[in-house]
């Protein structure tokens, strides 16, 4: 080690300028220095010409009555409400359709992934079709595409599409009974949350059972009784404490129910339906990229063809599908912001807006960014969890 | 989105700017030869390009008007068309020198927006238009309980709104857009009820609509609606040339100065006419300005006075037939007044 040290010193004595340690030292330096003189240049002309162009700043408007409505608002808010509880109506906005296309994105995604290696030709074909159509177009005439071409023309609510179990779609969305829970339907609750305990139970046995005796149990179906019975079961003993608030005709919209704007609805399907073209191409590659042998050596050993790709073929078709699927995931997140387009009140409609009627370009601005960092950050640090459960083990 | 990249460029241009004071608009404007003008995304009346891409309406107008006054040539501006949201980082961040784009002056937006209001080009107050042949029966904006309001964001008509209804004590559901094409695509299509906004932008939008005659403009008044062109707060010389442009249509139209006898007026031995017009020996109502001393001449010539202006644009002699009202002089029982020129 010592002797090693000195022979990489040898050549640097020669002169100062040369030391390669002293050289990147100055130059490591010289960068930050120059990246935080440039960020305090920046920061101190904002304040300076906000100053001589006598605009407001700081972020005490946030404290300030807002004053607007918005449509959309998953936690109480009227126009009485501070400008940061409307942002905070946004943020939720963007997380609630953000989360929901997460979601619906994996599962199209996932199945047209699939689809596309199926032996079925038609099938395949059909999935290949559906991805070559929504990764060429731009997401924005997607939304355009859902939001004008299909759900405007639906018809007004005097004429609504009459569903089954009492909904209704017209063009001002979508309408369905809304579950009032009545007295000791807390029983049910119970019911579940012990069914589920019960079936991660019976499943953990049923694994030490196969692990000691090599027997199987039905794992899947009992646990479906499980989940599906006990609650059922609470539900009569409870007295069938459940009734429904049906949408009905008012002057000019149904009222009641619960009602699913054309504007989210648009957004959504758009959102995963463009994101799933790219998700179901990553799972494609995911199961291309395992090596043929590995369910070639499943098959030797006497496993059928559900249990090698359940037990052989996904896991290692994860590693490769989920660091690029954390990417698609940021994409929907982002892309979410084209809500503004329709109208649905996300984080950069309703800071556009607080950003507006305060005339605070740069705080909206800030606020916007960083909490769009913050949801990647959060993101990708869920996902990196998981990419690190899914993590090839070594032993 | 736009306005998030006018947004973020109005913080690098803030960011970037230069931090000694910057040359007056005057000499910048006179420096690059036109003016940059802010005005609306399309709005009949008011600011809208007309089928060959030349921008028509009293908020183009006036934006030639000072044109006409700086250079002595009333096309010598160049027009910007801003959303709602965009229009005060446009000026604040120096992309336009003026906004001319029917903005109601407000307390907040002359004092904590680094904006300065030139004056009210037009007396408006909002209204509400609803589709009669849909909703038959409703006559009166207080029978919109429950309805789906169709509104564009960023507006003073979108807080009126929420106090309008908050005082009734109605509901209502709000459904916001950030440009003026999507809240009427929206309000055609049948996604809202109600559409709400300035009373002469209902009328302007009503034409445009795939059937304008099954449309009524409710009579409520709800709001004071003054609008008017601003410019940046801090130069005192521009907002003194925009005003008095103002000033000058309004009292062209007082002295019975036309388009058409302007020339005529200038061998007026009226002082009044006089000094409005710069025919004054030793006169220095423009030079003090830092404009030329027939500066008004240039005005009426590019654009006429100010009840030209109205009549060519809103009135009689456009499609929206807009009545003078309260946008009338002062001397005809308007509101329409211009301090004198001593």
């Amino acid at each position: 080690m010592a002797s090693q040290e000195i022979l990489r010193e040898e050549p640097s004595r020669g002169s100062f300028i040369n030391d390669p340690r002293i050289r990147s030292l100055f130059f490591q330096t010289l960068v930050v220095i120059l990246l935080f003189s440039s960020i305090w240049w920046i920061v101190h002309n904002v304040i300076e010409n906000l100053q001589r162009l006598h605009i407001a700043s700081g972020f005490g408007f946030l404290r300030s009555r807002a004053g607007f409505d918005i449509s959309d608002t998953p936690i109480a808010y009227t126009s009485d409400s501070t400008y940061f509880r409307a942002l905070v109506v946004g943020l939720l906005n963007t997380i609630i359709v953000a989360v929901v296309g997460i979601v619906l994105a994996t599962i199209v995604g996932f199945a047209i992934g699939i689809g596309r290696l199926s032996q079925n030709w038609l099938i395949r074909k059909i999935c290949t079709v559906y991805v070559e159509i929504f990764r060429n177009i731009p997401p924005l005439l997607v939304i355009f595409f859902w939001y004008s071409g299909v759900l405007a023309v639906l018809p007004p609510p005097r004429e609504s599409i009459h569903l089954p179990f009492g909904s209704f779609l017209n063009q001002r969305g979508f309408y369905f009974p809304r579950a009032v829970w009545g007295d000791g339907s807390w029983l049910i609750g119970v019911a579940l949350l012990l069914a589920i305990a019960m079936a991660w139970f019976v499943a953990h046995r049923a694994r030490q059972r196969q692990k000691a005796t090599g027997q199987q149990f039905p794992v899947f179906w009992t646990s479906v009784a499980l989940i599906v019975g006990l609650p059922v079961l609470a539900f009569l003993l409870g007295g069938m404490p459940l009734t429904f608030d049906f949408p009905k005709q008012s002057t000019f919209n149904l009222t009641g129910g619960f009602w699913v704007k054309p504007e989210f609805l648009s957004l959504l399907l758009a959102l995963s339906f463009y994101t799933a073209a790219f998700i179901a191409e990553i799972v494609r590659a995911g199961i291309r990229g395992v090596n043929k042998g590995q369910s070639e050596a499943a098959a030797a050993l006497g496993l059928r063809s559900g249990p090698i790709l359940r037990l052989v073929v996904i896991p290692q078709a994860m590693r490769i599908v989920i660091p690029p699927l954390t990417s698609q995931y940021l994409n929907l997140t982002k892309n979410s912001s084209l809500a503004i387009a329709i109208g649905y009140p996300d984080l950069t409609a309703t800071a556009g807006t607080v950003l507006n009627q305060t005339g605070q370009a740069v705080e909206g601005v800030f606020i916007m960014m960083i909490a769009y960092l913050v949801l990647s950050l959060v993101t990708s640090f869920v996902m990196n969890i998981v990419n690190a459960r899914m993590a090839l083990v070594e032993r | 989105m736009k306005h998030i990249a006018i947004g973020i460029l109005g913080v690098a241009a803030l960011g970037f700017m230069a931090s000694a004071a910057s040359a007056g608009t005057l000499d910048t404007v006179k420096q690059k030869g036109f003016i940059q003008c802010g005005v609306s995304t399309g709005l009949a009346g008011f600011s809208a390009p007309d089928d060959k891409g030349d921008w028509k309406g009293i908020d183009a107008d006036f934006c030639r008007a000072v044109a006409a006054a700086v250079f002595g040539d009333g096309s010598k501006v160049k027009f910007t068309p801003l959303s709602a949201k965009e229009r005060f980082t446009a000026l604040q961040s120096g992309e336009i020198d003026i906004l001319s784009r029917n903005t109601t002056w407000t307390s907040n937006r002359d004092s904590a927006l680094g904006l300065d209001f030139v004056g009210i080009t037009y007396y408006d107050g909002q209204g509400f238009m609803i589709n009669a042949k849909k909703l038959p029966g409703v006559n009166s904006a207080l029978q919109l309980s429950g309805a789906a309001v169709c509104v564009q964001s960023g507006t003073t008509t979108e807080l009126n709104l929420a106090d309008y209804f908050k005082k009734n004590k109605m509901e209502y559901n709000p459904v916001v857009f950030e440009k003026l094409e999507e809240v009427n695509a929206a309000y055609d299509a049948g996604r809202c009820d109600a559409y709400t906004t300035d009373q002469s932008g209902l009328y302007g939008i009503r034409l445009t609509l795939s059937s304008p005659a099954d449309h009524v403009v409710l009579p409520e008044i709800i709001s004071k609606e003054p609008l008017g062109p601003a410019v940046r707060q801090g130069d005192d010389q521009w907002a003194h040339i925009a005003r008095w442009t103002y000033f000058a249509l309004l009292n062209a139209e007082e002295a019975g100065i036309t388009q058409a006898n302007v020339d005529e007026m200038k061998t007026s031995t009226d002082p009044n006419i006089q000094r409005l017009l710069g025919t004054e020996p030793d006169g220095k109502y423009g030079a003090d300005l830092g404009l030329s001393n027939d500066f008004v001449v240039n005005i009426v010539k590019a654009v006429g006075n100010y009840g030209e202006m109205f009549e060519r644009n809103v009135g009689s002699g456009s499609p929206l037939k807009i009545a003078r009202g309260i946008n009338a002089l002062w001397t005809k029982g308007g509101l329409q007044y211009g301090p004198p020129i001593r």
